[in-house]
């Protein structure tokens, strides 16, 4: 466009007019621009990510509470019902059960973190073959979660399972952990944790390895050992990693979904039920496509997620600024 | 024909002005064809062997009745079908798809998303043929689809244990309790069931319902119209209660898939199973033979009660977007027809609708064909009779009440809760 005087063409003096002012309101544009590049060119890259936020994460976010005004099956009119659906959801026992059982996965589920870590300070030796060790500690995280529930649904198993045959042969009645209302969640939470104990375990050996040397040397020097080691001068280096585990384990126990759908589809009786899985067997499983009401359950589930991740976030910040 | 090609590829810059005319030409050609030859998508869900195969052959035959329908079928997974069907049936609706009668079709057909297909039963006669599951197949009057297979329930059961125990099929719930008992004394579990997915214990409370209450009490139930708490259905529970405190249900029936559940029948450690005709194949598999197993309908419990059975059946459904109506209902009319329908339902050991198809020469077909043909009345199963959300909470407590009878007043209330909620 602009700089480049067209000498082909016969201007008319309002054309040429106007072609000079185009000229002077592109250089003006240009350095607004040049004058702001610091300003503008973050946004430049953020702004793909922005949108696909946008369109898959935020707005959707907003849709999900809209609907859980109405009651709606996804085919015919939605019908507008105000709170129905909340106070619905406030006098449900299935709600209930969920919410108490996702308690549990949260305070259960934070046992990857410390086991985790003793497991990473364990592995971080220099021995013959610790690699391999390594790997084995490893594989879980590495395998789906859909495998690990299906191969813990076999352990558990009263008539085949692993689990039935140790107890036969300490003369015992096999229990049916996964049809036991009482044990059921603790069967799946378990079944859970071995991959999550990867995972900490991981965050904690990569940790492990910036730790400093110096500041090891000189707290030896100066008779720390042991348990007071760790405590006072490995663990203050591994915040970082431990603030992480905490993070993703405690999302990672309010989103539980994979686990319980392939073990036991909240059986026996809803029993072992969460949250996230009683959202998609009232909205989309096969028997019930209450949207309304399922939007109404993701939305509390939200609520807590939000809340929480909000403490951390603030609590990180804090860290932040002290240090 | 063959000059034309061979002018095609000489090419050359001479032949430029032909090819161009060849092209259109055989554009032209290529169009008209398509179009003579109508494509009809038939979309299917049941990969296993017998009805892959059952339909594959009808298909077939379709198709050489009708060679100017180019016939597209489809065939796929049952449960994925089940999670797609919403979709496809408004963004890319197929001429023909298999889905259940009942109120599974009720959301679709209030919806508008299934055509009315009563005129197709007019003008086939269909209204007297397949009589016995019009009721099911009605909504406000009109038909919605064509059915082309069902199949009984009932127990089966060991036949060379009962030899041996010297038991013979029970007439009444006396004698019912009394095989139960002997078994149970013998060390075998009576009745094997798997309830890891809720159904089937469906099953056995849908057979102690209707054998206590009759059909019209079932189908008030599944309506909505009768509470849980009604004093008809806590009977229903009393006797269901005689099997589950006398512990004739087998163990951990709570972790076993309905397959699971004929291990324990087929080597010999229960005796009886409360199941529908499909899972005689999963016997046989399991390695017995026909000598070993039997069929009896579920034994009488109030005195004289009219006899109902459980019936499900499977259907063709025209979808309204779909875009070849005219040759779909052509092959909803085939599938009901009375030779079409002996052929496929022998290949997958199933009763034929249509009451002048002929049934196969098996000893269960034909004790299956003689219980619903003097049956009364047909339920189509507990969760397709009943609507979704209610046969969701439904099935939990009828598993739950099997494993805590003691709990039965608070099942009751919570499907009573539910039941005014769902039901408007």
């Amino acid at each position: 466009m602009g700089g480049v005087t067209p000498t082909h063409l016969k201007l008319s003096l309002i054309d040429w007019l106007l072609y000079l002012q185009q000229i002077a309101l592109f250089d003006q544009k240009k350095r607004i621009y040049s004058e702001n590049k610091l300003v503008f060119s973050p946004w430049y890259f953020l702004l793909p990510a922005i949108i696909f936020f946008l369109v898959y994460v935020i707005i959707p976010i907003f849709q999900s509470v809209w609907i859980s005004f109405y009651e709606w099956d996804g085919l015919g009119e939605a019908q507008w019902v105000g709170l129905a659906n909340y106070i619905e959801l406030f006098d449900d026992e299935y709600f209930y059960t969920s919410l108490k059982n996702n308690c549990i996965w949260l305070i259960l589920y934070l046992f990857a973190v410390p086991i985790g870590l003793f497991i990473a300070l364990f592995l971080n030796q220099i021995v013959f073959g610790i690699r391999f060790y390594k790997s084995l500690f490893f594989f879980p995280f590495v395998i789906s979660q859909v495998v690990v529930g299906l191969i813990f649904a076999w352990f558990y198993n009263p008539n085949f399972g692993l689990l039935a045959y140790i107890f036969l042969s300490l003369g015992l009645e096999p229990i049916a952990i996964l049809s036991d209302e009482e044990l059921v969640t603790y069967g799946i939470i378990f079944a859970g944790l071995w991959p999550q104990i990867a995972y900490c375990m991981i965050l904690y050996l990569t940790g492990l390895s910036n730790v400093s040397k110096d500041l090891m040397e000189a707290a030896r020097l100066d008779g720390a050992k042991g348990i007071k080691m760790l405590w006072h001068v490995v663990l203050p280096q591994l915040r970082p990693a431990t603030f992480i585990s905490v993070v993703v384990t405690v999302i990672g126990a309010l989103r539980s979904f994979d686990m319980v759908a392939i073990m036991t589809e909240g059986g026996p009786y809803g029993s072992s039920n969460v949250l996230a899985y009683y959202m998609y067997e009232t909205a989309l499983s096969e028997y019930g496509f209450r949207l309304g009401y399922g939007s109404a359950i993701a939305t509390v589930l939200f609520f807590i997620m939000l809340i929480y991740i909000s403490y951390f976030l603030w609590r990180l910040y804090k860290n932040e600024r002290e240090v | 024909m063959e000059f034309l090609l061979i002018a095609f590829m000489i090419g050359g810059e001479m032949y430029t002005k032909i090819k161009l005319i060849l092209i259109s030409l055989l554009s032209v050609i290529l169009i008209s064809s398509a179009s003579f030859a109508r494509d009809l998508v038939i979309t299917f869900d049941d990969m296993n062997p017998g009805p892959k195969a059952a339909f594959e052959n009808a298909i077939a035959k379709f198709q050489k009745e009708n060679p100017d329908i180019n016939v597209i079928a489809n065939n796929g997974d049952r449960e994925e079908h089940k999670a797609a069907i919403r979709n496809f049936l408004i963004a890319d609706a197929p001429d023909v798809t298999s889905w259940y009668p009942g109120n599974r079709m009720r959301p679709f057909v209030k919806a508008g998303l299934f055509e009315d297909v009563s005129d197709v039963w007019d003008e086939n006669n269909f209204h007297e043929d397949l009589a016995a599951i019009k009721p099911t197949m009605t909504i406000g009057g009109r038909q919605w689809g064509v059915p082309y297979s069902y199949y009984q329930w009932g127990v089966y059961y060991r036949k060379d244990i009962f030899d041996k125990l010297g038991l013979f099929e029970p007439n009444t719930w006396v004698q019912f309790k009394y095989i139960c008992e002997t078994l149970k004394k013998n060390g075998i579990a009576p009745i094997t069931i798997g309830t890891r997915y809720l159904w089937t214990a469906a099953g056995v409370f849908d057979y102690i319902n209707l054998r206590t209450n009759g059909y019209k009490v079932h189908n008030d139930l599944t309506a909505g119209k009768i509470k849980y708490t009604d004093p008809r259905i806590r009977k229903t529970f009393e006797y269901w209660a005689e099997l589950v405190n006398a512990g004739y249900f087998i163990e951990n029936h709570a972790s076993m898939a309905w397959q699971d559940a004929v291990v324990p029948f087929a080597n010999g450690e229960a005796a009886m199973y409360v199941m529908g005709n499909f899972s005689v194949d999963a016997y046989k598999n399991a390695g017995l033979t026909y000598d070993q197993i039997d069929f009896f309908k579920f034994p009488e419990i109030t005195k004289d009660m009219p006899r109902a059975e459980e019936a499900p059946a499977d259907a063709f459904f025209i979808p309204t977007n779909a875009k070849n109506k005219r040759d779909a209902k052509k092959w909803l009319a085939f599938v009901a027809r009375p030779d079409v329908q002996s052929e496929w339902n022998k290949t997958i050991g199933q009763l034929p609708i249509n009451s002048k198809a002929k049934v196969a020469d098996d000893k269960f077909i034909t004790e299956g064909f003689e219980t619903l043909n003097t049956a009364v009345g047909l339920a189509q199963f507990y969760d397709r009779d009943a609507i979704p959300e209610m046969a969701a909470a439904g099935m939990e407590g009828f598993q739950e009440f099997m494993m805590k009878p003691d709990r039965l007043d608070k099942i009751l209330k919570r499907l009573d809760k539910i039941q005014s909620k769902v039901y408007k």
